[in-house]
């Protein structure tokens, strides 16, 4: 279903006029209030009025997640803390957290786009939604339950953690529709299996909404066949408004459409900052064009991705992004090859003998990068047999090898040994001191 | 004539086999005979018990990888060239021995060797013409 008609597959030239419009507002006010941005573009030669079509975008300098740590907590804020209705920050796990402010005008179109994401995924006002992204600081919960509400869907604000309560919740109150991060479904289903709760048979869930880590789309079908859903990837990072920045749609599941009248998509090379074309994969940057809180021109997402524009089944005008590939930092180095977790992922998912739960060690021995993949065997299929599992090993690691190009040892872990996360998974341990 | 043989999937992690032989002391189980197969990675830890399903139950809802595998005990003379004459008899028939480990206790006068065995109900069948006794799980159980 589409909830905005008239922007969601208004045409692309209709789109882009609105775009450079609110482009050059947006430029106009953040020069004039905003002092680090006046600093940057005079440090640029660049000035509000030289955009004169979208295509000058390119001039103006990037922000990154290091520009809102170094104007911690409201250096970037546009306007005065009294027009602030609401203050959320990232968790700070990699350094300072950053600080996003929201005007009342600014939670209004969160909440519509929001209520988009919701109904691109096939969710309506009769749904009932189980909302496990947690509730707080972190833009999860509270954006999609503003969503819920505007969609006019029920909502159920369960937020993270507390499990086998939430399987409960979900088996009496029976909601239609499961919000959370991708990990965390499948620990679902893992502990409803324990509490002897059969997903598909005793639960009502029809579509889970997953998003805010990457996720492959092997990861895409094993959740839909453990859970018996359909299962829709959504796309947002609080620094540019939360969750709903872009989502798939259930027709094509097939690339996330981005709510281009508030945003503009660019990808980038992540080394020389170049503007890559359509089709080519680099890193995300984003420039919000209706924000007033905190607006951001040109923001290093550091996820990676690709555009596409050729039109969508389900009437979208709207860019696609390819999912998430992974983050330019999560991209691990390891003997000079580019790897991110996520191709890992792609190639243990077609193990039926072990778990969707791994951890990637790297580790330095003698100038030597070490990659181990530990991968938790699943209870069904252990062999009490030496060699089988070795063999199993041996075969992962070949596939391994195949695809990145480097050599790696897997480990088979016991089941339920490797951390459960209720927010975002933890993929990757680095020991190497670099 | 098979008995049942209990194998945990243990990871090489300092401890974790004393939870086991812990698990199964609380539950009040005795161990007949165990053989541990170690690699670098993990272990697999072989078993056979005096209760089998309650050992196998005990183990699961300790959060252990468990597997039930069917094995063989197979009464090998306590003398020179006793087991060498059970292994040739295995060997003339082609069948292929996974692992084997032997029992602590005798039984009689003879020693007591468990086999792996792909084949096992040919594996029966000749050692049983050869007249070599196996024994049934009941009583590998108990012994």
């Amino acid at each position: 279903m589409i909830y905005n008609d008239e922007y969601e597959t208004m045409p692309r030239e209709a789109l882009e006029a609105i775009q450079l419009r609110r482009l050059r507002q947006t430029v106009e006010r953040v020069y004039n209030t905003v002092p680090f941005y006046r600093k940057r573009f005079d440090e640029a030669h660049v000035k509000p009025e030289d955009i004169k079509s979208l295509d000058d975008l390119k001039r103006l300098p990037f922000t990154t997640k290091q520009d809102m740590r170094d104007n911690y907590p409201f250096g970037l804020f546009a306007v005065p803390m009294g027009q602030i209705v609401r203050i959320h920050a990232s968790s700070g796990t990699t350094g300072k957290p950053t600080v996003v402010g929201y005007t009342r005008r600014d939670i209004k179109v969160w909440s519509e786009l929001m209520a988009r994401a919701l109904a691109a995924a096939g969710v309506t006002q009769n749904d009932i939604i189980h909302n496990a992204y947690g509730y707080g600081l972190f833009t999860g919960g509270l954006g999609v339950h503003y969503g819920a509400e505007t969609l006019g869907a029920s909502v159920i604000p369960v937020s993270g953690g507390n499990t086998k309560r939430q399987i409960t919740i979900m088996r009496d109150f029976r909601p239609t529709v499961l919000t959370c991060t991708p990990s965390y479904s499948l620990h679902l289903a893992e502990v409803a299996q324990e509490m002897g709760v059969d997903f598909k048979k005793d639960l009502a869930i029809r579509v889970g909404i997953f998003g805010a880590e990457p996720w492959s789309e092997a990861m895409r079908q094993e959740i839909e066949k453990k859970l018996g859903i359909d299962a829709v990837d959504i796309y947002g990072l609080s620094e540019i408004m939360g969750p709903g920045v872009a989502i798939e749609c259930i027709e094509a599941k097939n690339g996330l459409h981005i709510f281009e009248d508030h945003f503009i998509p660019e990808i980038i090379d992540p080394e020389t900052g170049e503007v890559l074309p359509y089709g080519e994969t680099g890193e995300l940057v984003l420039t919000t064009i209706t924000k007033e809180g905190i607006p951001l021109i040109r923001y290093r997402t550091r996820d990676i991705s690709t555009l596409y524009k050729e039109p969508c089944r389900c009437g979208r005008t709207l860019v696609r992004m390819a999912r998430v590939r992974g983050r330019t930092d999560d991209m691990l180095i390891v003997r000079g090859v580019n790897v991110f977790p996520s191709q890992i992922e792609s190639i243990l998912m077609q193990y039926e003998e072990v778990a969707p739960h791994y951890v990637i060690i790297v580790d330095r021995k003698k100038a030597l990068d070490t990659l181990e993949v530990q991968v938790e065997i699943t209870q069904q299929l252990f062999s009490d047999e030496v060699r089988k599992l070795q063999e199993l090993e041996g075969k992962i690691e070949k596939d391994i090898k195949e695809t990145l190009g480097i050599s790696c040892k897997v480990k088979l872990v016991e089941p339920k040994s490797i951390e459960r996360s209720v927010g975002k998974a933890k993929r990757v341990i680095d020991k190497r001191q670099l | 004539m098979k008995v049942i043989q209990i194998s945990v999937f243990l990871e090489n992690r300092a401890g974790r086999l004393a939870e086991v032989t812990k698990a199964l002391a609380e539950a009040d189980i005795n161990i007949r005979a165990l053989s541990l197969a170690d690699t670098s990675d993990f272990g697999i830890l072989r078993l056979i018990v005096n209760n089998t399903e309650k050992a196998f139950e005990v183990l699961k809802d300790n959060g252990f990888t468990v597997g039930k595998t069917e094995v063989i005990a197979v009464e090998v003379p306590d003398r020179p060239g006793g087991l060498a004459a059970i292994m040739d008899i295995l060997a003339k028939e082609d069948i292929n021995v996974e692992y084997m480990y032997a029992f602590v206790q005798q039984s009689g006068a003879n020693a007591v060797i468990l086999f792996r065995i792909n084949e096992l109900d040919k594996a029966v069948d000749v050692l049983t013409k050869n007249g070599v006794s196996v024994l049934p799980g009941e009583k590998v159980y108990q012994l």
